[in-house]
């Protein structure tokens, strides 16, 4: 799935996308009884999926949040850190690929 | 894998806590409604979440249902009221006022996030849509 020429940094870009989603589905859920939330172990999904596999299916983690009184193991303020965590990364990810692909352009064209 | 799943996901939390604000202002506004038996009177709505688990292990929120609190009427002496049972009580629903408003607050922050992440994500995808254009 990975190109040579973008390196690391499609896999960075879908890794954060999925991260994207699991934080959403945590935010979404802030107010769930009973429901725990979960992030991508990144450097094992990079790992994994730099190895070959597949990184979409990498194991997600619950995160070590002690459940709130209304029962649910969202920490809101924490989760609104990582989703703009993740969507900075994302971002940054999104201009590396950029900047390669601009690099790639100006060999071909030559100007 | 689609990226317009984390559009279905917020969209699923506004729904959930747009349920919540409607229970929640329902609440308050039936919190002087009395009636002349417990039974017939008013009981706060609760509505219940549940989250949905996608096979990739990503969840959106659901209302299962809008229950009925199982917190009894409170019985209030007052035998000049025209809704009076022969013993003179009424039955005010058990709401409380300042737990709804602290509620209601909770609700909207969450629908807030909600719309933060939408945005945000609208952003990205724009941006990765926008790749090599510039």
């Amino acid at each position: 799935m990975s190109h040579p020429l973008f390196g690391i940094h499609d896999t960075a870009l879908q890794l954060q996308a999925r991260r994207l989603e699991l934080i959403a589905g945590n935010l979404a859920n802030a107010d769930t009884a009973g429901y725990r939330a979960r992030d991508l172990d990144f450097r094992q999904a990079l790992e994994a999926a730099a190895a070959g596999t597949s990184g979409s299916d990498a194991k997600t983690v619950y995160r070590t949040t002690d459940a709130a009184l209304d029962g649910s193991g969202v920490d809101a303020a924490a989760e609104q850190a990582a989703f703009a965590d993740a969507a900075l990364r994302y971002e940054a990810a999104l201009r590396f690929i950029e900047g390669r692909a601009s690099s790639m352009m100006t060999a071909i064209t030559g100007q | 894998m689609s990226s317009l799943r984390i559009f279905d996901i917020a969209a699923s939390a506004m729904q959930a806590q747009n349920t919540r604000l409607n229970a929640t202002a329902s609440n308050l506004a039936n919190v002087d409604s009395v009636a002349s038996s417990a039974d017939a009177a008013y009981r706060a709505r609760v509505p219940m979440f549940r989250a949905v688990m996608d096979a990739a292990g990503v969840a959106g929120v659901e209302t299962t249902e809008v229950a009925d609190s199982r917190k009894p009427a409170e019985a209030r002496y007052e035998p000049g009221h025209p809704m009076a049972d022969e013993q003179g009580y009424i039955y005010a629903p058990a709401i409380n006022t300042v737990e709804e408003m602290a509620n209601m607050i909770s609700a909207s922050r969450s629908y807030q996030n909600a719309v933060d992440v939408m945005s945000t994500s609208r952003d990205l995808m724009l941006a990765t849509l926008r790749l090599g254009r510039s």
